[in-house]
């Protein structure tokens, strides 16, 4: 029972460290701040999710205590990592960051400039 | 067994950490910068729960949550920043 459960443990803690090994490659490599962004906000839900998932499953199984503080830690970053990769983003988009050379659409722009549009003609 | 897991966890998220690193000095601008720090106190949360299981203590978990909310609050203080010029913003007496 113990080693099935260190099985379990190493192997989410193994995922959640391999998941964001990629995402610091797709940091380092990526052309764009939009790109990065993308990347960098899976690992911090899914990557740190399962680690932290891993450590509340080790100390359920061989302490055999539930930990409510790694839980609510788990929750909290669940609920705040999207939403801070989107201010991100969107502070990006409004300080004037370009988009990457090859990008061939951009709809948020277009959206803007009609909106002025038709508030000029007010 | 685990414990080489955990040993190879921390390298993994050692490299990550030093990518991050490369995207603040290098980020060519304002929001790259953001972006890296955000991800450095994911990637020192989740080095801390590694650390947790590898010493077999229950005393770390607070500081994962201060670190988490530490973060949160720091990062949405310089988007605010970086988009309208100001943290906190005051209401005109008319």
């Amino acid at each position: 029972m113990i080693e099935i459960s260190k099985f379990i443990v190493g192997y989410l803690i193994l995922q959640g460290a391999i998941l964001s090994l990629i995402a610091a490659i797709g940091v380092i490599k990526l052309p764009d701040p939009y790109t990065r962004n993308h990347a960098a906000s899976k690992n911090a839900t899914l990557g740190i999710m399962s680690i932290l998932i891993g450590v509340f499953l080790y100390f359920y199984f061989i302490h055999g205590e539930v930990n409510s503080r790694i839980l609510l830690a788990i929750l909290f970053i669940f609920i705040t990592a999207p939403v801070a990769g989107h201010l991100i983003s969107r502070a990006a988009y409004n300080s004037g960051v370009p988009l990457w050379k090859n990008s061939v659409q951009d709809d948020l722009k277009e959206a803007k400039e009609g909106k002025i549009e038709n508030r000029s003609t007010d | 067994m685990i414990k080489v897991i955990l040993i190879c966890s921390l390298f993994f998220l050692t490299f990550s950490i030093l990518a991050t690193i490369y995207r603040l000095v290098k980020g060519p601008s304002a929001p790259d910068r953001v972006q890296a720090l955000d991800a450095l106190g994911i990637n020192i949360i989740s080095g801390v729960a590694i650390f947790s299981v590898l010493l077999r203590s229950i005393g770390f978990f607070e500081v994962i949550l201060l670190i988490g909310i530490l973060s949160f609050i720091g990062t949405i203080a310089f988007a605010r920043f970086i988009e309208r010029g100001v943290v906190i913003e005051r209401k005109h007496s008319e």
